[in-house]
């Protein structure tokens, strides 16, 4: 496999054994992490596709690319597939699944196998939702709001219920592996206070996936009940209440942004603090805030209901700790950018992305608290302007802080360098894209253009061509490393077991791991982020 | 999923070699399945919040609904689910003490009282069809209206009560089944003496498992059969 | 999970409690206690419910603290989804 052959080829976990046997049937979390960045990168390109059919649609006034059903279809599979299939498993499963062991020195997950079930219930729910896709799609929004979704879609909604059911349990089953394998299988002298912040941020995200996502995969199948068989939980006619469900489904789906936004965040610190070469400024504020986060945003779903019909007084409670629940957020960007205060920079792709999640999530955040006022959201939701916000967040944040992971450790995931300049070129015209495309989409919706409609009046027609121009620039950027990842497989430098001089134990192995990821068992007799003990590397690999 | 040669030869072919020791391994099973239990919590809460908010809309109705359950094949079950919850306690007791035998009596004992909950279910399930009470097109509660004269009933938020009564008691009753798959298993295992003092991980996990559902029950039955049964003036 | 072995007799204790406690549940209810109704039966679930947790289910005899703070923790979650969305139901019609 290698080009250079300078030495015998070590065994490490992706030559140990070959064969689709070897890689179906693996236990091994690094495996497993591999098949999951394939099948999540499928799923990606499929809500892109969805969104680049909306974007088109949207070049125009007239609804004249597709039909106005058809673009229902469209807003709503780009967001179940986007949030479901791509943003909720990223870093967590890919990311996560490989480097948690690793972080703390232990062989394996706590459950290997169940881990490997976990990648099965996400393939069966894909492979469930792409026949929902060909047999008619979901135009219910992504959010299934009934009585629409139980009582007047004549769309696949029973089907891309269960799909989501199903992918609910490949998430639960995740973050319990990675609750009972940070609590029980920490190597010996690795404290929870010598955690890197990338496991404090995970432990936290696991929290709201066991405690959130049974409840929407119990309001679901009540869905599905009542489709199937005709009970009558959210029926109108029969007294039922549909802001019920919408209660019971925000439950989740509020803390589920969360889920999508701390594994970014255990990213940004790891970037951070390598690329400053120094300890991640106010590591407790940082830990602590990782898990303030994961309980206060089960506190604020209401905020998503401010104008469907829950009482003012309630509203005025879910406004004022939907306020609250930003203070963490915000100790942490403080804290990232106090680290960079004095410290020795560079600007490696990574940290490109890193500088990127800064910006943009804080930008996003603070167009959250706008829509935490009521006054406020009273005009701006269903608008563009809450779109934008979020995209800030999930993209301008989660996808660049998944971008920007996948590149910090693709070096220890596949033993190459990606090439450092087209890394560099892809990084800034994701930003460039991103920011083209979703800008706009604040001033539009503060003009009052709503959400999901398939025309709109001539006066938005320039934002909205600027916001498609954005997202063609916004996909060649995340094409292109797709293809350099692959290239590097094959062609890149060979990475050693530190190529950037970055702290924790998964860099104390080689690149890639063996199997059982340490010759040795890790013994922790150091904090974490102990930079000033390790040495710049000589030069950061760049391909020239 | 090669196994390094020298843990399995150290250990029994029960310890997995990614732990350090079977300590560890115990510790995040039992950790595990009552993490698991905490969702589960969550699961079943979801609808317990619809009950609980539609409880305090249609109150009358709720309590007609359940004066039209059976409250002594509820309480039987209760019973039942009691029962069965002992022999799954002695069952673990009977693993800790290397009692193969009375283990796989116990386990077979837990089944049985299983199948027997499931059964009654079924018999009560079929009574509600016979009476028109399933929701949907053919349902019908002249009979609670007639029962009930000095209280308004509406007929459509009556099927509010018993779509919950439906949602709740079936998926209870499938977590039985899948408890009593769980069981299967178990006794099958325990027959062939696989389970020792030194290792009974999955008896014990097992039985967490069961005593949750039967938690979940004695929460339904009250909160189902026993909304209001004080005589009517 | 500790590995402390419980005596057969209190197992037979804690099952005859359970008994007990249903069919005083059962027969309570069949009294006119008005609101009280609701809250005996379900402090009584509650009661039966601890009983099963730390007799059945060992959490009394456990030296771990995590197993209760795991369950104490999944409660109090279920409360806040009920408690909030009555924060909103408690008061939809008070102005």
């Amino acid at each position: 496999m290698a080009t250079v052959a300078v030495t015998a080829e070590r065994e490490h976990y992706l030559n140990k054994e070959y064969g689709i046997r070897s890689w179906l049937l693996t236990t091994d979390h690094k495996r497993i992490a591999l098949l999951y960045l394939a099948s999540i990168t499928f799923f990606f390109f499929i809500g892109g596709f969805f969104a680049l059919l909306i974007r088109l649609e949207l070049l125009t006034p007239a609804g004249d690319l597709v039909q106005a059903d058809t673009y229902n279809k469209l807003f709503s599979m780009h967001g179940q597939v986007m949030i479901f299939f791509f943003l909720i498993p990223s870093i967590p499963a890919v990311l996560g699944n490989f480097l948690v062991p690793l972080m703390i020195g232990a062989k394996d997950l706590a459950f290997p196998r169940i881990n490997l079930l976990s990648w099965y219930l996400y393939m069966i729910a894909g492979v469930i939702y792409i026949h929902c896709i060909v047999t008619g799609g979901v135009d219910t929004g992504w959010t299934f709001y009934t009585p629409f979704s139980t009582a007047f879609s004549n769309t696949r909604v029973i089907e891309a219920g269960i799909a989501i059911f199903i992918a609910g349990f490949s998430s639960i089953l995740t973050g319990l592996n990675f609750v009972v394998t940070i609590h029980r299988m920490r190597a010996p002298g690795m404290t929870w206070s010598r955690l890197p912040l990338f496991i404090w941020a995970h432990y936290a995200t696991s929290i709201i996936q066991l405690l959130g996502t049974p409840v929407l995969a119990v309001t679901l199948l009540l869905v599905v009940f009542e489709r199937a068989f005709n009970l009558g939980i959210f029926d109108p006619t029969r007294g039922g209440d549909p802001l019920l469900f919408q209660h019971l489904f925000w439950f989740y789906s509020h803390p589920a942004v969360y889920i999508m936004i701390l594994p970014a965040m255990a990213v940004e610190s790891e970037v951070v603090a390598c690329f400053t070469r120094k300890r991640i400024f106010g590591y407790n504020f940082v830990a602590m805030s990782s898990i303030a986060i994961a309980v206060f945003g089960f506190l604020v779903w209401a905020h998503h209901m401010f104008v469907a019909g829950i009482s003012l007084y309630s509203a005025l409670i879910f406004s004022i700790l939907s306020y609250l629940v930003a203070v963490p957020s915000a100790i942490k960007v403080f804290n990232w950018t106090a680290t960079m205060y004095k410290g020795s920079i560079s600007f490696t792709t990574p940290m490109l992305y890193a500088f990127g999640f800064i910006g943009l999530f804080t930008m996003g955040g603070l167009t959250g608290l706008f829509l935490a006022c009521l006054g406020i959201d009273v005009h701006v939701h269903d608008t563009y302007f809450v779109i934008a916000h979020f995209h800030y967040i999930m993209v301008g944040g989660a996808v660049m802080g998944y971008l920007g992971g996948l590149h910090f450790w693709w070096p220890k995931i596949s033993g190459r360098m990606y090439p450092e300049g087209w890394g560099r070129l892809a990084a800034l015209l994701v930003f460039v894209g991103f920011n083209l495309t979703f800008f706009p989409q604040f001033i539009l919706g503060y003009m009052g253009m709503p959400r999901r409609y398939w025309q709109y009046p001539p006066e938005f027609q320039v934002l909205n061509v600027l916001s498609t121009a954005g997202s063609t620039i916004l996909a060649v950027g995340y094409v292109l490393p797709m293809v350099y990842f692959l290239w590097s497989m094959r062609y890149g430098k060979i990475a050693n077991d530190n190529p950037w001089g970055a702290a924790g134990l998964e860099w104390k192995t080689s690149s890639p791991p063996p199997t059982f990821n340490f010759d040795e068992a890790p013994e922790v007799t150091w904090e974490a982020y102990n930079y000033e003990e390790i040495p710049a590397p000589a030069e950061v690999p760049v391909e020239r | 999923m090669s196994d390094s040669p020298i843990a399995v030869e150290q250990h029994g072919p029960e310890l997995l070699h990614h732990f350090v020791d079977a300590e560890q391994q115990r510790d995040a099973a039992t950790l595990g399945m009552w993490l698991f239990l905490a969702t589960e919590i969550m699961f079943f809460g979801g609808m317990f919040c619809a009950y609980l908010i539609y409880r305090y809309a249609y109150y009358n109705e709720f309590a007609a609904g359940s004066r039209s359950i059976d409250i002594w094949l509820g309480t039987i079950n209760t019973a039942v689910l009691i029962c069965s919850s002992l022999t799954v306690a002695l069952g673990v007791r009977a693993a800790q003490m290397g009692k193969r035998k009375l283990l796989v009596v116990l386990l077979l004992l837990t089944i049985v009282f299983g199948l027997a909950f499931l059964g009654i279910k079924g018999v009560e399930w079929y009574q509600k069809f016979e009476e028109h009470h399933i929701p949907g097109h053919s349902f019908n509660a002249d009979d609670l209206v007639k029962e009930y004269p000095q209280i308004h009933i509406d007929q459509q938020h009556e099927q509010i009560y018993f779509s919950l009564y439906f949602a709740m008691t079936g998926l209870h009753a499938l977590h039985m089944i899948i408890g009593v798959g769980i069981f299967i298993f178990l006794t099958y295992y325990a027959g062939k003496g696989r389970y020792t003092p030194k290792y009974y991980t999955p008896v014990e996990i097992g039985g967490l498992y069961w005593h949750f559902v039967d938690i979940v029950w004695i929460y339904l039955f009250p909160l189902l059969y026993l909304i209001d049964r004080k005589p009517l003036r | 999970m500790s590995e402390h072995i419980m005596s057969s007799k209190l197992y037979y204790t804690i099952w005859i409690a359970l008994l007990c406690l249903t069919v005083v549940t059962a027969a309570v209810s069949f009294v006119d206690l008005g609101r009280f109704n609701t809250v005996i039966a379900l402090v009584i679930a509650t009661f039966k419910a601890l009983l099963v947790v730390l007799f059945f289910m060992h959490v009394k005899y456990t030296s771990e603290k995590l197993t209760k703070i795991v369950i104490t923790a999944a409660i109090f979650w279920l409360f806040l989804l009920l408690a909030l969305s009555m924060a909103d139901y408690g008061t939809r019609f008070l102005s």
